[in-house]
């Protein structure tokens, strides 16, 4: 079904699952309990959690198939935003139009962008998408501020014109985006024993845009297209001797990830109609770098995990501050309390940054495959316990098996 | 909808007026409005969003230390600080109308995104009914622009540009800090009183919003007085070594540089000045001076001897000899160990106003919090008498002009307060140029 195989159609189908059940499963602990700080279940961060996923997924489309390694991402992230609540400035608060004009402006940027840094690879590359990036940034931070805002950021006004809408709401205020009448902010909030779950129409529609995205990287990473970017990946010299000419098809992947971006960058500013310029920071380029490699490089749900882990540490794991710990600690007696507060601070609060850093030098040593590997692992320990006494046929002449890098 | 809403106000202040118990009100409220993040058990929750890590931790770890004493202070707990010299008496140290006061805290990163985040988990997580907090006039505005979108009142912590209150004024969002402006009204007649009328004056500006609207107000009063503007160059913000910037003032004709950078960027620009000595030189017959207009202590810290006799305004100075700074600074030693910044006292002033705002209005709903505040005069919060003007929801009090020390007693004792500028002579009018453009729309309650 959908043109794709029985194995593919599971990873689909976990994908549909968690995304359309992410409020029940990120809201784990009752509202009240000391737990709850870990809840991650409340519509900015869900919708935070898709949109990166969405980015990291274009991201792999580059980097997973054709071993490009863009630092400049972000670019195009930004450059989604800015045209989204330009969109919002002057049409009108319906969220379509914008997304549509975040994905066509980072497209054609990305084509140019591309065009440009693909005459180079490896290293060469990513250093041009770098100072690309860069320029992008320090130009909407400062030289660009009548377009941008500068360092304020892009945000909507009272006396923006919105000329297929309404400028200024009856009650005085600035209307909010919406899809056709739906309001992205509205929420539904459903009460069960001492939980608390909130279905916001806003994550429901990223979720469903990241499911049909997830879908659209699927049948690319699956079709000859993506094969020849495998080709591109393993060695472009053979591929050049054999007479093909890589560069349409690297620079095609690029445009495609592009346009992912500015698509995530476009629900960004529909969620949340601002747009600042540090969107485009070489650290947020770095960021969704860091999402691809922690979930797996390559895989197609790895950039979707990694996404929603380093989310989660940013605005989880920051949040706990010295009187959480005592709150936590406060069984123990009066001197250990101190002394398991005084260890445990470091790693929390400000200190997140560390807490990840080490989580992400462990994966990378130990899971080199990034998180899908670990649950690989998982799945063979348990599978190796439930079959064991099947042997291979022929052990002799059983083929090696080959790390398959789409898995 | 908006003639209920002013009627309802009328029936606020009617009740108020009369004496009449605050229960009236507050059932007004739950009845005829939802609120975003009301209140409903023992408790209240506050949302502190400051930058804990970045290039403004250092603010942004002293502002939390403001607010934990304020918190502490409310809930009846340490000597009750600024509480006892308060004007309004309504506060009496039992939390929030009864409620206790709790607190969670975020890191902004110093970025808009993230603050704006932060503080979105805070509202929908956390059920905060008020974010205060901030250490960058971006991340002030951005995060200001949220929390009227979404219903809760913002308290701005350290943001110094004019637009905080100017253009990009929000009905949920109030400023205590002092801004751009004043600092120029404050400054400008001491410079001439201390350097003459005839100046020439070399500006290098940080390249970013804060950075503009400063230079804007500084050219425009100093000009005022006479002086002339030679050059005005922006330097990017990420800049840390200022020497390609300060080499032409040195052949611009110019006998007064001035520094409208703030934290690091200031630090490094003004030791470079000092190394050029830029202090030393003679030029069209006078001393070659240099001016920092908006100065903190931690600042000063950083850039050492170089501050020495350097002119710059301040909000608030611990060394202010006032009941209410003394009571302050007494209360954040005791608990510290040191003396707080400017930055904290801003934070720990807004939380304890709106604490008040809170018990007067008998309400959380932020229509009636805003209410409370907007024309609100009070006194003994280390300021003087001090206005928060209903038009544009900024503090108006009087604006400290400071000069680095000559013979400073402790590190901490760096700066020595040169005038305290009346409050009558930073004033401005609502219709400003510098502030025109925006407006305050109508104020929002939420769900």
């Amino acid at each position: 079904m959908l043109g794709i195989s029985k194995k593919d159609m599971t990873i689909l189908l976990v994908v549909i699952v968690l995304a359309l059940c992410a409020p029940f499963i990120l809201n784990p602990f009752p509202t009240g309990s000391a737990m709850a700080q870990f809840n991650a279940g409340y519509p900015d961060l869900m919708q935070r959690f898709v949109i990166f996923g969405i980015f990291a997924i274009g991201f792999n489309i580059l980097f997973g198939l054709t071993g490009y390694l863009s630092f400049g991402h972000a670019a195009f992230l930004g450059v989604g935003s800015y045209s989204a609540v330009w969109m919002f400035k002057l049409l009108s608060m319906n969220v379509v139009p914008a997304i549509l004009l975040s994905m066509i402006v980072a497209g054609l940027f990305s084509v140019l962008i591309g065009y440009v840094s693909l005459r180079r690879s490896g290293i060469y590359f990513s250093i041009l998408t770098l100072a690309f990036a860069q320029m992008s940034f320090n130009l909407a931070y400062s030289v660009l501020t009548p377009i941008t805002n500068g360092e304020t950021g892009l945000q909507l006004t009272l006396s923006d014109k919105r000329y297929l809408g309404q400028s200024v709401t009856e009650s005085g205020s600035i209307p909010v985006t919406n899809f056709f009448g739906l309001e992205m902010r509205s929420t539904y909030d459903l009460a069960v024993g001492g939980w608390n779950f909130q279905f916001n129409a806003g994550y429901y529609l990223c979720a469903i845009i990241m499911i049909v995205a997830f879908y659209v990287s699927m049948r690319i990473f699956r079709s000859p297209f993506g094969l020849m970017l495998r080709a591109v990946k393993s060695n472009q010299q053979r591929l050049n001797y054999t007479g093909i000419n890589p560069k349409p098809y690297t620079l095609a992947a690029f445009v495609i990830s592009g346009i992912y971006a500015g698509l995530a960058g476009g629900l960004m500013a529909s969620m949340d109609p601002l747009a600042g310029a540090e969107r485009m920071q070489w650290t947020a380029s770095g960021e969704v770098v860091l999402m691809t490699i922690l979930g797996g490089a390559g895989t197609l749900i790895g950039p979707v995990l990694g996404a929603g882990f380093i989310k989660y540490f940013e605005n989880i794991f920051s949040k706990i501050n010295d009187t959480v710990l005592h709150q936590w600690f406060a069984f123990m007696p009066d001197g250990l309390e101190d002394v398991v507060v005084f260890i445990v601070h470091p790693f929390v609060g400000k200190g997140w940054h560390l807490t990840l850093g080490i989580l992400f030098m462990l994966v990378v040593t130990f899971l080199p495959g990034g998180l899908v590997e670990g649950g690989q692992r998982i799945a063979k320990l348990f599978k190796r316990e439930k079959a064991p006494a099947v042997p291979p046929s022929d052990p002799e002449h059983h083929p090696k098996e080959t790390p398959h890098v789409a898995e | 909808m908006s003639k209920f809403n002013v009627t309802r106000r009328g029936v606020l202040k009617t009740g108020a007026a009369a004496g009449a118990g605050l229960a009236l009100p507050t059932i007004f409220t739950s009845s005829a409005y939802a609120v975003t993040n009301n209140p409903m058990g023992g408790t209240v929750t506050l949302g502190f969003n400051v930058p804990q890590t970045g290039a403004y931790a250092d603010e942004g770890a002293d502002e939390l230390r403001a607010y934990e004493l304020a918190v502490e202070h409310l809930n009846g707990g340490g000597d009750g600080g600024m509480l006892n010299t308060f004007s309004s008496k309504v506060l009496d140290g039992t939390g929030i109308l009864g409620k206790k006061v709790e607190f969670v805290t975020g890191d902004t990163q110093t970025k808009s995104d993230a603050a704006r985040a932060s503080a979105k988990s805070m509202i929908e997580k956390d059920g905060a009914i008020m974010i205060t907090g901030g250490s960058s006039s971006g991340v002030a505005i951005a995060v200001q622009g949220l929390c009227q979108e979404a219903g809760v009142i913002f308290m701005a912590g350290l943001t110094h540009s004019n637009d905080t209150t100017g253009k990009d004024k929000k009905a949920n969002g109030f400023r205590h800090f002092f801004n751009a402006y004043m600092s120029g009204a404050a400054l400008a007649p001491v410079l001439a009183k201390m350097y003459g009328a005839d100046r020439k004056a070399y500006h290098l500006t940080a390249d970013y919003t804060w950075g503009w609207t400063q230079e804007e107000s500084i050219v425009a009063a100093t000009e005022a007085l006479g002086w002339e503007t030679v050059n005005t160059v922006k330097t990017p913000l990420a800049s840390t070594d200022f020497s390609s910037y300060i080499a032409p003032v040195l052949n611009s004709g110019a006998d007064v540089l001035v520094l409208n950078h703030y934290g690091g960027n200031m630090v490094n620009s003004l030791t470079n000045a000092v190394q050029f000595g830029l202090r030393e030189k003679q030029v069209n017959g006078k001393n070659f001076e240099i001016v920092v207009p908006l100065y903190s202590r931690l600042m000063a810290k950083g850039a050492g001897e170089n501050v020495k006799g350097i002119f710059g305004s301040t909000n608030w100075h611990w060394s202010l000899t006032d009941e209410g700074s003394k009571a302050f600074v007494k209360s954040f030693g005791t608990k510290y160990g040191f003396p707080p910044s400017q930055a904290a006292h801003t934070c720990y002033v807004q939380t304890l106003l709106y604490a008040d705002a809170v018990s007067r209005a008998g309400s959380f709903a932020p229509c009636d919090v805003a209410a409370a505040l907007e024309g609100f005069e009070f006194d003994g919060m280390g300021n003087g008498k001090t206005l928060y003007r209903a038009e544009d929801h900024q503090c108006f009090k009087d604006v400290l002009v400071v000069r680095g020390k000559e013979n400073p007693t402790s590190e901490f004792d760096l700066l020595e307060v040169v005038e305290v500028t009346p409050a009558a002579q930073v004033t401005y009018p609502i219709d400003h140029p510098m502030f025109a453009g925006g407006s305050l729309g109508q104020c929002n309650n939420g769900a």
